[in-house]
């Protein structure tokens, strides 16, 4: 915000924040092939998780928790060292886009119908499918139910890697962020650092993992495992600079033919990141599938965070010079009064 | 499954017209319903404003995996070796020669335990040697690995020569070097936990530093007090009390600055940690200050009172920063705000 104005010369340089063109050259690349990432378009999304699958297939994820949430059909709950793919699930009172259902249930009383077949009493069942929804949007009822594939953004500016004391997160000739498992110690800061909450420590083996946008897959020419696997074409692979185009005229024909809330996510690279390596068509705002509205890469901050202890450093060693200089001071006043 | 192969060139025999046309067969929109309103919702905010929404409550950020013990206690023990030498430095120049000892000895113990917090704190202690591999100023973790492998001999060499009565002037360069690089120690933990997602942590990055080291200065001035006799301990009390009077006003700036993630700072557990700081660190440093002079009871019990403050702050701010990590609320509302605040401003011209 107001420190946009104190930017240091690195952050001019665009290292720590900002856009930058080739991230791939700037981590000493050279020859590199195009940027890759994702563009996930959650319009299309049919919640199927077969990403989910694939993923852990390809990279051998291990398992990590078989719960019943009660969120919707998402019961992976979110990414971690073990979830590389997590399918959200989001069940709203609102119509999609001018779709409308093309059968009209309003005469249809299911509690009666329920009653009849059912042993339980209307006044006690647990959901009452008939409610009245509260209208919306002219009058209209609806029922719209988001899904979105989250993954690894690969960040342009990726404070994981920033971060990594260890030097095991490395930036790929592909412009991706990868983790190398035989040189992290587990330390762990990565997993505070990333502002989208991807990565994390597998308490099994202490290491932190996560997507690698399918590394070997890409050394080979391949697309990544779950966007193989995506039978919609939610998700879609390729250079970034052509996914960025395609995102840009899918979210206009949404609007076109009607899908208002028809967003990009994270394709801008002016933003907190500098731009994400995978971004997102979304239908509501960021924080409804769980990510955060408006990321920053914390080491944007990270010159005037080391000017600040710096300060506080010199700070604590002229306070302490000083006070002993005073006591020096008032013990030499004492004993020369005294002699 | 899908028949279209994505190459670097772009996608290959994709079929035509495969993007699903959500809405589509519904006419243009003005077909029904439509009255009153253009239905240009598209430009306005969909969300009504200020209104928080998260994804079932679950976290945005995943909250660290650190355990509190080992690294809000790393942060308390980092303090008190570092500010330690600074002032077992200020004692031995100035003919402090027991404060000047216990400091040292202090200093290097402490160390050792954060040493061994942080190795224990990995999630693979044996390759506690990764730390240096590399050396990246944009990594907090690996500047403090470097700087407690340069701090950690001198001060090992200071206690080592004070105690074994050998090698002075070694001795004192060490102790002068450790001095030097201690205040370093004591707040680049600062920046260790700035330097995240963390919102009770990074958005107060300017103040952070300064609490830090006010608070490390509150432990070194509490650990003189309780280990040296009263004669020396004056500089200790100065020390004490200007340690308390900067960690108090930096906790209350960061606070006033944090806007709504200040809570956490306010509630729960890191709520109580801190007012429990600030009481016995008040009480420490007057006590300390105005009974100290009188005798070693008075001046132990300050001591004590102080070094428990110092760790009440550290674990304090461990805990508002997980709490700030582990509610979506702190996450998304600062950043909405932040947002609606840039949307307003190009909005003039």
């Amino acid at each position: 915000m107001t420190d946009t104005s104190k930017r240091s010369s690195l952050i001019g340089r665009n290292l720590l924040a900002g856009a930058e063109p080739d991230v791939a050259g700037d981590a000493g690349h050279e020859g590199h092939p195009p940027r890759v990432g994702f563009f996930t378009d959650t319009s299309v999304c049919i919640g199927c998780k077969a990403c989910e699958v694939a993923c852990k297939e390809w990279n051998a994820v291990p398992e990590d928790g078989l719960d019943f949430t009660g969120m919707s059909f998402d019961n992976t709950q979110g990414l971690s060292a073990s979830t590389w793919r997590h399918v959200a699930f989001i069940e709203q009172n609102k119509p999609l886009g001018r779709a409308e259902a093309g059968v009209d249930h309003g005469d249809v009383d299911v509690l009666a119908l329920a009653a009849r077949g059912s042993g339980t009493p209307v006044e006690e069942a647990a959901i009452t499918p008939t409610s009245p929804a509260s209208p919306s949007d002219g009058g209209r009822n609806g029922l719209r139910w988001l899904m979105s594939s989250d993954v690894c953004k690969h960040c342009t500016h990726a404070a994981c890697l920033d971060v990594c004391p260890t030097g095991a997160l490395f930036r790929t000739e592909f412009g991706t962020v990868v983790v190398q498992d035989d040189v992290c110690n587990g330390c762990g800061y990565c997993v505070p650092a990333c502002p989208y909450g991807v990565i994390d420590v597998r308490p099994e083996d202490g290491g932190a993992h996560k997507c690698t946008l399918c590394y070997d897959r890409l050394g080979a020419g391949q697309e990544p495992a779950c966007a193989k696997a995506c039978p919609t074409d939610s998700i879609q692979f390729g250079p970034l600079d052509e996914l960025r185009e395609r995102a840009a005229a899918r979210v206009e024909e949404l609007h076109r033919v009607g899908v208002a809330d028809a967003r990009l996510y994270g394709h801008d690279p002016e933003d907190g990141v500098g731009g994400d390596g995978a971004f997102f068509l979304l239908l509501d705002e960021p924080e409804v599938y769980g990510l955060p509205p408006d990321p920053v890469v914390t080491t944007r901050d990270l010159p005037s965070m080391w000017r600040h202890a710096g300060a506080a450093a010199l700070s604590l060693l002229g306070g302490v010079a000083a006070v002993f200089a005073a006591r020096a001071g008032v013990s030499g006043r004492r004993t020369g009064r005294r002699r | 499954m899908s028949e279209s192969d994505v190459t670097r060139d772009g996608i290959r025999g994709a079929r035509p017209g495969r993007d699903a046309q959500v809405g589509k067969g519904m006419g243009d929109g003005r077909r029904r319903g439509r009255k009153g309103g253009k239905g240009r919702g598209g430009e306005q905010s969909v969300v009504p404003r200020a209104e928080f929404t998260s994804y079932y409550g679950r976290p945005v950020l995943n909250p660290p995996t650190w355990s509190s013990l080992d690294i809000a206690g790393y942060f308390f023990l980092g303090g008190l070796a570092g500010a330690g030498s600074v002032l077992a430095a200020g004692a031995e120049l100035t003919g402090r020669p027991a404060m000047a000892r216990a400091l040292k000895v202090s200093s290097i113990a402490a160390l050792a335990g954060s040493t061994a917090a942080l190795v224990h704190d990995l999630g693979r202690p044996g390759r506690f040697a990764n730390m240096l591999r590399v050396f990246k100023p944009t990594s907090p973790m690996s500047v403090g690995s470097w700087l407690l492998a340069a701090y950690g001999p001198m001060a090992g060499a200071a206690a080592a020569s004070d105690l074994a009565g050998r090698l002075p002037r070694t001795g004192r360069a060490a102790t002068v070097g450790a001095a030097l690089l201690g205040p370093a120690v004591a707040s680049y933990t600062a920046v260790l936990a700035a330097d995240t997602a963390v919102p009770a942590w990074h958005d107060g990055y300017r103040e952070l530093p300064f609490l830090f080291v006010g608070s490390a200065a509150m432990a070194a001035g509490g650990m003189a007090l309780l280990t040296s006799p009263v004669a020396e301990n004056a500089p200790a009390r100065g020390v004490a009390l200007l340690g308390t009077a900067v960690e108090t006003a930096a906790v209350k700036a960061m606070e006033r600055r944090l806007g709504v993630v200040a809570e956490t700072y306010r509630e729960g557990r890191a709520g109580k940690l801190m007012r429990a700081a600030e009481a016995l660190s008040v009480a420490g440093a007057l006590g300390g200050a105005l009974l100290g002079r009188r005798g070693r009871p008075a001046a132990a019990l300050g001591g004590a009172a102080l070094l428990a403050a110092s760790a009440c702050t550290r674990f304090g701010v461990f805990h508002a920063g997980m709490r700030s990590a582990e509610d979506p609320k702190y996450t998304v509302l600062p950043q909405r705000e932040r947002l609606e605040a840039r949307r307003e401003r190009p909005e003039d011209d």
